[in-house]
Order: C-alpha cells, then structure tokens, then sequence
C-alpha cells in the first residue's frame, strides 16, 4: 500500500478541470484497480483450475478401474482330476485345492489359444498361465463346488486376466517396461493381442469392482470396493441414529431451554472447539474409550460409526442451531399464548418447521463422516483383507470390516499401479456418493426453503 | 406550523451547479424517479423533502453516481455538472465523487484514527504535498467541520470513539477535506439527538459559503431551518420545485400543500 | 442374543406400561378427558418413562461394571510369575478372554457340553486343537492357568449376565408399580414427563462435555503412562526421531514439528494469498451470477475428503514435482515424489475455499455504510478494500487464518501419502519429511500393545497436537467473536 500523500501533480490544479479530462493520477489509480481485480480474478481462476485438476487426474486415472480385461475360454472339467472318486461327494469335492484346478484351468486355456491357431513361443506351454489372474483357479473351483453337476462337461468360463494384460489395454503396461518385468513376457502380449483378434479377449465394465470384496496383494483384478462400501453403510446407519437424535436434543435444549449461566457457556464453547478438533485425535479417543476400556471388537463398523458420530455432532448441532434460530419468536410465542408448554411450543411448532434445514445439516454432516479416513485408521479398519460380506445385521455391526475411504488408503499403500488405479476407481464411487447426498441436500434446502 | 422558522436569507441567484434532464431511475422492475428535471444553484443549499420512499434519496445518489455500486440500478436522462454530462462513458465515476462529496444517513466514521478519517481522501486524490500539508489540510477540513476544538488534542484517537453527533461532524469535515464542489446529505441528522442536529445544521449554512449543499430530509421544519431552495418529491415525480420560503407559504401544487400540512406523508 | 431379547422385553414392558397408565388415569376421570390434568397420553408416557429409565439404566450400569468386577477377579487367578508387567497381564488377559470365546462357540456349535467346557483340563485335552477346529485360532498352547482363568471368566459371566436380567426386570417392574400406583386425575403427568424429556435433552447436550472429558483423558492418562517409560525432556527436546520396536528409540518431537509446521507453512502460504482475494473478488466485484457460480465451485474443494487429496499428492502432484524439480531432467532437488512441498501444496488447495468462505463472511460482515463513506469520497473499489474493509475485517481475517493453521496442523491423510516418512530437520522443502500426525498414525495402526513407549508416545504426540490446535482455536475463535460484535 503505497502513500498517496506526496505524488507528483495536484489532481485538481484548477477548480474547474474538466470531468471528461482523465488526470494522470486518476489513470494511475485505475490502473492500480484493474491490477487489483486482476489478482482477485487470478485468485479465482487458479482455485477452479485446481478443481479441475482434481477432476481430470480423478476421471483419468479412476474410469479405467470400472472396465476389466477378461479371457472367455471352454473349459472341460475333467472328472479324473476333480473328482477321482467319481462320486460327487461334496466333502470330497472340497479336498481338491485349487492347485488341482490350476491345471486343468491352463490346459484350457492352451487349447482354446490352439484352436484359433495362436502359436505358444514358449518352451513350457504353461507358461503361457500367466495371461490369466491367479484367482482363476478358485473361480473356477468355487463354480464346480456350487454345482458339481458340471464335471465332466465342458463349460465357457469368464476368467480375469492378470492385472499386466489388463494394464496393456489400459495403456499402464508398456512393453518397454516389462523387460524389468518378471511376471510377464512381451511374448504374453503378443499372445494377448492375439487373441483380441481372436474374440477370446475382451475389456468390458466390470461390475465386479463396484460390488466385489477386497482381494490380496497380488491379485488388483480381483479387487472390489464393495464390502468396504456395505462396512460404511453399516457406519452411516450408526451415525444417522446416534448423532440426529443427540444432535437435536442438545440442540433443542442450547436453542430453546438452556438458561444463561457457566454450564451453558462451558458446552457452547466445547461444542465450537470440538468442531475444529482434528479428525485423529478423535481417532485416538476411539482407540482409548471403544477398544482399550470398553473392549469393543478392533475393525468394527460399530466402533467406527461412534467415533464417526463423536466427530459429526458438532457439525450437526451446529446448523440445527441455526435452523432452530430462523424459526420467528412469534411462532413461539403464538404457540405459548393459547396454552401450550414450553416443551409443546417446541415439539409441535418450532421443531416441525425448522426440520428440513436440520436434516440438510444432518446429510452434509454424514457426508463429511463418509468421507473421513484418519480416525479410522486407528482403530484397525486397514490393514487387512476386506473379503467376505457381512453375513446379518449384527455381523454387519461387529465383525472388522473396512469403509471406503480407508478401502482407498489401503490400495494406495500397496504401491502397484494396478491398486493405484482401483484407489482412483474407488475414489469416483466415494465422489458419487457424496454429490449424491450434497445434491439431496440442496435439493431439500431448495424444496422447503422459506421466507418468514 | 407555529414552530416553523422560515429563514430569510438572500439567496444569489448565481450560477446553475447542476442542472438534471429527464432524468429516470429503474431498480431492476420498479420505475424509481420518474422524468425529473431540476436545476440546483451554486452556493445555495437545496433541500429534498417527501414521504419516506419517494425517491428524494434515490436521486441524491444519482448526482455523484453512488447508485452505479448497486448492480439492478439503471439510470437515464442527462445530469449536468457545471455542463458536463456526469453519466458520459468519458466521465470516472472516481473523478466526480471528489468533486461531489457526500455525507450519509448514519455517521460512519472509518474505524482508523480522526486524523486518518480526515487524511483519506486528501491522501487518495493526491491533495497533499507533504505531511505539513497534509496537517494543515486536515485542520482545516476540522475546523470547516465545527469539530476541531474538540478533537485537536486526541487526533489519534479513533474516530469510532466520539458521539453521534462529533461523528457526522467527522464525516462532514472528512467530505469536506476532499474540496468538494458539491455536498450531499443524506438525511444526515436523523440519527442525531436534537442538540447535535442544531449543531450540523449551523454547519450545513456556514458550508453555503463555499459549496453547493443537497440535504434530503424527512423533517420539513428542517429543510425550512437549512435550505434556500426546496424541491418536493411525492411517487418517484418531482411534484414542485422554488424558493424554499415560496413552497412553505404558497404551495402551487396541491400535493405539496397536503404534505406541508400533513395530510399525507 | 440375550442381551437383546432383555431389551425388547424391557421395551415391551413400558409399552404395557403405558397402555395401562393412560386407561388407568381415564378410568379414574370416568372417561372424561375434561376432567384430567394433563392429555391421556401424558400418564401413559408418565408410566413408559418410569420403566424405561431405570430399566436401562441399571442395564447400562452393570454392563459397564461387570466385566470391570470380573477383569479383577479373574485376573488375581494368574500367577505373578506369568507376566512381567502390566502390559504383559493385559495380553494374558486378552488370551483369558479368547479362549473364554473359543469355549462359547464350541459349546454352541455343540462340539463341547456345558459341562465339558466347565471342567475340561489342560492336562487332558489339546485345546489349541478343540478350538482351531471350531474356528477359533489360538497363538500359542493353553496354559492351565490361562484355561482356569477362562472358565472362570465365563461362569462369573454367565452368573452375572442372569443377575443383571434380575435386576433391570426387578427395575423396571418397581418403576411401573409406583408410577402406576400414582397415576389418578389430579397428577401433573405432562410436568413430570417434561421435566424427564428436558433431563435428557440435558444430557444429550452434556455430550459434548463428556466426548472433550473423554479426549483429554485418554490422552493424560496414556501420556502419563508414556512419560514413566521415556523422559519427558527428552521427548519434547529431543532431535532425533527413531522408533524401533526392539527398544532403544529416541522419541524426540522436534524432527516431528518441523515437518509439521514446514508442511502448513507452505500450505498456508499458498491458500491465504488465494483465498484471500478470491473472496475479495467475490464480496466487492463479482456480480450475481459469477458468484452464484464461482462460489458453490470452490466450495466444492471444501467437500472433497482428505484422502482424495492425498491420492492426488501422491499419485499426481508429486511425479509432477518430480519432472520438474527431480533428478532425471530436472533441477535435482528431489529425491522422491513425497515432500514437504507436495504435501504443503496440495493442502494448500484444500485450505483455499475454508480460508475464502470464512473472508467472505467476514469481509460481507464491514458493514455497507464504511464502504459507501469511502466511495462517497471518491476513492476506487481497490482502495475501499484495501485501505478501508480491509483494516476493518482484519482481526478476522486473522482469526480465519488462524483456524485455517489450526486445520493444516491436525490434517492427516495428506501428509500420511504425500509427506513421506523420514523425520528430519531438514530446510530444503523438497525432502521428504514427516509429521505428528503421520507418526500418530504409523505408532498406533497395526497390532502394538498399548505399553511400550513406541506406541505410547502417539497419545503423547496426539497430546501436543491437542493442546496446540486447541489453542490456536480458542484464540481465533476468540478474536472472530470480538471482531463479530463489533459490527453487531
């Protein structure tokens, strides 16, 4: 800010200088202003150029995850290798491991490469195995053990192929990098590219990764963002039916019946720090309160959901206040003047109608729950396999379960690029959801919205 | 209207400051003023008197173009100033408001010292050759603003700490330090207990000397006490427009005579 | 689920319990409603709420005792010569209360009788072996003390569970009898069943107490722990950060704070400017419909969780970075993709909305008339803002800026993925640092016992970051607050 005091030329030598003369002075100062709204403009252009680096690096990066590469292929499930017995006995049945699945899942495999005529370059024809996932194996045995009727018969399979098949159609994989590859071949590829021609190949929107469960460190083909999703569900359901109700109720009593003194004071004063408490330390609370003194199951969605609400009930309180507050006193008093109680003034009235501006801050609370991660990281929902759904209600409550925010950590911390795109893909899910309930809310503010 | 002191003073008949033509405002929809023509005389005050949403303050803001800050507000018509069309594309809006100053409905004092109240806009327009200068200019400005025995030993002060009425006083010496052509007043005493209103409207007839003055004011007895010319403004249309002493004893319209009278308003 | 079952019958109970209270309560007015103090379904809810409140409460209570009661008792059945210190008891506790588990199933899955469970021995049987079979893997061989100590634990609870369904029925019925005793015509029934909703919404309110009561203790407390462990000195002073699990860290913080407050620094030093005058020209020169657009647009940065931002630093800022200021074809200043700058920048962008809309606020909140003075004068927009709204709105700006720190010191999932994880004291922003957080978390993920110092010094860490952003809260919050009455 520079002093106007002493500059060159008196803007107004003589009284009547003309307003349509603009002075040097004045052009100076314009120019300031243009520079000035320049930088307010630039300021805002770079906030949105960041949005939408955001968005494309998310799009780019997460789109991919939603399509997958498969190998459709016949497989002959050959009786003398799968149930040697013959008997079909499901105990039997299960002693097969899927090592002895493996086989007959690449025999197939060279066979159907054969029957189109696609030349195996290599000394061992099993090598060629590794085109497919690891986990082809156990879908194929998982198939025959749910119906053993199709031994014996041969049966088209809808396979994954390895995550490296999969990121050359992606453009992840490049042959250059494979030299220091020792998984795959550029021969694999060629294989591979083969049999696209062919029709044995194909990349296709995989629903498996929306609605599927974690898979292990080695199998990103497999991995699925949906167990976590159902473990965040179970957590939303735990904050909606702890933090609305609470948060209300404190409300209430802060907006309508605390009386003035220290105690009121003391809980306003705690509810606008705790809104402002970082997100961990309520982690830590979590790990002290729900698992070293209560001795609640490590990992469960239960645990997180109360560590969610802790940290969502300022949010909440906070803008039920406000709706509470734009309900007019005259509503009030019209209720306290043909009778009602305090409390009837309240429940029948002002309640009703301030509640689509709480549940408008209810929504975009859970949506900030949904969407927190490091609180959860401490108690326990990383770090393991996220694999099996839930089997019930209460399972859903107490069995250790990851959530999506943390289910994209974990992929992250996996350093393959095959999880890097799944923690993007995972991303754009958490993203949908999120707009989902923003939009609702909006919506709703929108719907009810009223002017007193 | 026992209490109604009309001032007899001679009113020069000089030069026309501003003269406005056709002028019409628009609020987004609403038809604010509505084809008004005035002439406002040098060194003359002029008061704007009318029921409240009339459009007197509207048009107050027109002349130094206070209105082009709000977004919906569309002016037409020609507004003079000493010849020159104020709404010309040529004219910087910044450049006529330190000719046409103006003072507002409540006091508000910039919340800085009363010597940097005063020091900004000699500072801003570059009036100042240095800080003596500056001094003295901020002196002066003081003293045309009847305030400056009173604040002379606390210049450093902030200005948000005086009364009601030392702080339109402040405003009217800030407007003032700027050397103005032209002072607006918009109802500038209506926040104001009665001892300070006496004060600022002793100000507003010693300002006369050197400025022309328009004071919009809801108080006739006011605009009576202050201004030589009147101009009354009923639904957006300037309805009658002479001497003040003129429009109080004889009103030629019979809407400005309800309104002196007091049936409407 | 018993414990289910006795809550729905405790539910059922009050529900009896007020289809009775308001008949009773019509019955004695003779069916006239006139004639009774208060609306029927005041003396019925009167009646729920006499059962409902002590039911459940005893019912809370004694969960929250028992296993407090038999945590004690069991735990004076192990051997002194079985563990070294506390730490160690906790996880001969925590193999107790396994097995103790282990033996429930297998008596649900009807591979062990009750009595079988009660007094089977070590010495007898592999119970390693009888519970992997029913899916309960255990680490190592049962000690008979361990397996004598479980069954003890689970007859004390199988005992304990029946005397709490005793009780909170014993509860709830003596709640009905004398509330339903009371109930006639004349009783205030809406005052008292007000005054029990206005106790609760008491209570609810009181929560926010009990969540900071609960934070600050679970921090002193493992703190204190942490402090007899490891010098209190040597963890505030120390400079050198390096945990090993084995023993023998040195805990110091200071490593740790640098790479906190390096990483805000930076992150602030890109969101003030922005979000500053981003909501300069939002407040004083946008029109209408830019900010109708602008303003919902980068509140959505707002929106975005902390972990995508974090991808985005480690997956997409970084390698950027690293093109740049990196070692092949770069300026060779970076080692790696994690950095204090990756991270620093990345919070940035997400600092720039919470600092633009709490500006925004403030700056809307210098009221109209302080402008209008300044233009009235003849004074640019530019200068209005800077020489006049400015001054005006700074306390809270610097409250806003405040808070903003506050929020960049306790963030989490950025600096976990884009900070890295070396402690250094280090000036060059392209290094790899780390911070309080991250260590919190590294300390405390995966499966430490809470009694070594390596996992301990995480609440002592979480403390500082308490305390720290607790201030900084209070102050701003504190100079908004002026700041806003000023203007009121």
């Amino acid at each position: 800010m520079s002093d106007f005091t002493a500059d060159n030329g008196p803007a107004k030598g003589d009284a009547k200088s003309s307003l349509f003369h603009e002075t040097t002075r004045t052009k100076r100062r314009n120019a300031a202003e243009t520079r000035f709204k320049a930088y307010g403009i630039a300021a805002i252009a770079t906030g949105l150029f960041f949005l939408v680096a955001l968005l494309v690096a998310i799009l780019g990066n997460g789109l991919p995850a939603f399509k997958q590469t498969f190998v459709t292929i016949p497989v002959e499930l050959t009786e003398a290798k799968l149930d040697k017995n013959g008997n079909r006995d499901p105990a039997d049945l299960a002693k097969v491991s899927t090592f002895g699945y493996k086989p007959v899942v690449t025999a197939a495999l060279v066979s159907a490469l054969k029957a189109e005529g696609i030349e195996i370059p290599f000394a061992k024809e099993e090598d060629v195995e590794d085109i497919l996932s690891s986990s082809v194996a156990a879908q194929v045995r998982d198939t025959v053990l749910a119906n053993p009727d199709l031994i014996g018969e041969t049966v088209d399979f809808r396979l994954l192929a390895s995550s490296r098949v999969d990121g050359y159609f992606k453009g992840r994989v490049t042959r250059d990098a494979l030299v220091r590859d020792k998984n795959l071949d550029a021969e694999h590829l060629d294989i591979a590219d083969a049999m696209v021609a062919a029709g044995l190949m194909k990349t296709t929107f995989n629903a498996d990764f929306i609605f599927g469960s974690d898979a292990s460190e080695s199998r990103p083909e497999q991995a699925g963002i949906g167990v976590s999703m159902v473990g965040s569900l179970f957590m939303m359901i735990v904050v909606l039916a702890l933090a609305l109700p609470i948060g209300v109720a404190a409300s209430i009593y802060l907006e309508e019946f605390a009386p003035q003194n220290k105690w009121t004071d003391l809980i306003e004063v705690n509810i606008s720090n705790l809104a402002a408490v970082p997100s961990i330390v309520f982690g830590i609370l979590g790990l002290a309160v729900f698992i070293q003194i209560a001795h609640l199951p490590q990992s469960a969605p239960l645990v997180g959901g109360l560590v969610l609400t802790l940290m969502t009930l300022p949010t909440i309180i906070i803008s039920t206040r406000a709706s509470l507050k734009a309900v007019p006193p005259s509503i009030r008093d019209a209720a306290l003047g043909v009778g009602a109680s305090k409390m009837q003034s309240v429940f029948h009235h002002v309640l009703p109608l301030a509640m689509p501006g709480i549940l408008t801050g209810t929504i975009i609370g859970l949506a900030q729950a949904l969407g927190e991660t490091a609180p959860l990281l401490l108690i326990g929902m990383v770090g393991f396999i996220a694999s099996n759904m839930p089997d019930g209600i209460t399972s859903g409550f107490l069995d250790p379960n990851s959530a999506m925010p943390a289910q994209i950590y974990e992929w992250a911390k996996r350093a393959d690029p095959a999880y890097y795109e799944r923690a993007w893909g995972g991303i754009i899910i958490l993203l949908v959801f999120l707009m989902t309930m923003n939009i609702i809310a909006v919506l709703l503010r929108r719907r009810f919205e009223r002017r007193w | 209207m026992n209490d109604m002191r009309i001032v007899r003073k001679d009113v020069d008949m000089n030069d026309t400051k501003i003269s406005a033509k056709g002028v019409q405002v628009f609020y987004g929809d609403t038809h604010a003023i509505k084809d008004v023509d005035v002439e406002i005389k040098d060194k003359t005050v002029t008061a704007f008197i009318g029921p409240s949403g009339c459009g007197k303050s509207t048009f107050l803001r027109c002349l130094n173009r206070m209105n082009d800050t709000i977004d919906v507000c569309r002016v037409e018509g020609k507004i003079l100033l000493d010849g020159e069309d104020i709404y010309d594309k040529r004219v910087d809006p910044v450049q006529l408001r330190a000719k046409v100053g103006m003072v507002f409905q409540r006091p508000n004092p910039f919340p800085k010292s009363i010597y940097d109240n005063i020091a900004y806009g000699p500072r801003i327009h570059g009036l100042a050759k240095n800080k003596a200068d500056l001094d003295d200019i901020v002196e002066k400005a003081l003293r045309r603003g009847a305030i400056w025995d009173e604040v002379k030993d606390r210049l450093d002060a902030p200005g948000t700490g005086l009364s009601g009425g030392q702080q339109q006083r402040l405003c009217i010496a800030r407007a003032v330090a700027t050397e103005p052509e032209v002072l607006l007043m918009d109802e500038p005493c209506s926040a104001l207990d009665p001892i300070a209103t006496l004060q600022v409207e002793e100000l507003i007839d010693e300002l006369r000397e050197n400025f022309s003055v328009v004071i919009v004011t809801h108080s006739m007895q006011q605009a009576a006490r202050v201004s030589q010319k009147t101009a009354f403004f009923h639904l957006g249309n300037l309805v009658e427009y002479g001497d003040t002493e003129q429009i109080f004893t004889n009103p030629q319209d019979e809407r400005t005579e309800s309104y002196i009278t007091g049936r409407i308003g | 689920m018993p414990l289910l079952w006795l809550f729905i019958l405790i539910l059922a109970l009050g529900l009896i319990g007020f289809i009775l209270g308001r008949a009773r309560a019509l019955k004695n007015a003779n069916g006239d409603i006139r004639l009774l103090h208060s609306l029927p379904t005041y003396y019925g809810s009167n009646v729920l709420l006499a059962i409902l409140i002590p039911g459940l409460a005893v019912m809370v209570i004694w969960l929250i005792l028992q296993p407090m009661v038999i945590q004690g008792q069991v735990s004076s059945m192990i051997p002194d010569t079985a563990y070294s210190d506390k730490g160690a008891l906790n996880l001969v506790m925590s193999d107790v209360r396994r097995v103790a588990e282990g033996l429930d199933i297998a008596v649900e899955q009807g591979t062990l009788s009750h009595d079988q469970a009660r007094d089977i021995r070590t010495e007898l049987t592999d119970i390693r072996a009888r519970l992997g079979a029913v899916g309960v893997a255990l680490g190592s061989n049962v000690e008979s003390y361990v397996l004598k100590a479980a069954q003890k634990y689970r007859t004390m609870n199988a005992v304990g569970n029946w005397m709490m369904t005793v009780a909170v029925l014993a509860a709830a019925l003596a709640g009905f009898a004398i509330s339903y005793m009371r109930t006639n015509k004349d009783m205030r029934a809406r005052n008292s069943v007000e005054k029990v909703i206005l106790g609760l919404l008491i209570a609810a309110a009181s929560i926010a107490i009990l969540t900071t009561l609960g934070i600050v203790l679970s921090l002193i407390f493992n703190t204190i722990e942490f402090f007899k462990l490891y010098p209190a000195l040597d963890f505030f002073f120390g400079t050198t950060w390096s945990p090993s699990f084995g023993g023998g860290s040195e805990l110091g913080i200071l490593p740790l704070f640098w790479g906190t407050f390096y990483v805000s620094i930076i992150a602030l030093l890109v969101a003030v400017p922005i979000g500053l005058f981003a909501a300069i020209y939002l407040s004083e020169y946008a029109g209408p419909k830019v900010r109708a657009i602008a303003k919902p647009l980068l509140e959505v940065l707002a929106g975005i969780p902390t972990i995508v931002y974090g991808l985005f630093a480690l997956l997409t800022v970084g390698p950027m970075l690293m093109t740049v200021f990196g070692e092949d074809g770069g300026l060779g200043w970076m080692q790696g993709g994690r950095s204090v700058m990756t991270a620093g920048l990345v919070m940035g962008v997400m600092l720039i909305p919470f600092v633009s809309s709490l500006s925004d606020d403030i700056i809307n909140a210098v009221p109209q008339a302080m402008r209008d003075g300044s233009l009235g004068l003849g004074a640019t927009k530019s200068e209005t803002v800077r020489q006049v709204v400015l001054p005006a709105a700074l306390p809270g700006i610097v409250g806003a800026i405040l808070l903003a720190a506050s929020r960049a010191i306790g963030e989490t999932m950025i600096v976990v993925l884009g900070a890295g994880a070396a402690a250094k004291l280090n000036l060059n922003p392209f290094e790899a640092m780390t911070t309080v957080t991250t260590r919190i978390v590294s300390q405390l993920t995966g499966d430490a016992d809470f009694a070594s110092a390596e996992a301990l010094v995480a609440f002592a860490l979480g403390m500082t970051l308490f305390v720290i952003t607790l201030c900084l809260n209070i102050f701003a919050l504190v100079i908004v607050r002026k700041y806003r009455e000023q203007y009121d």
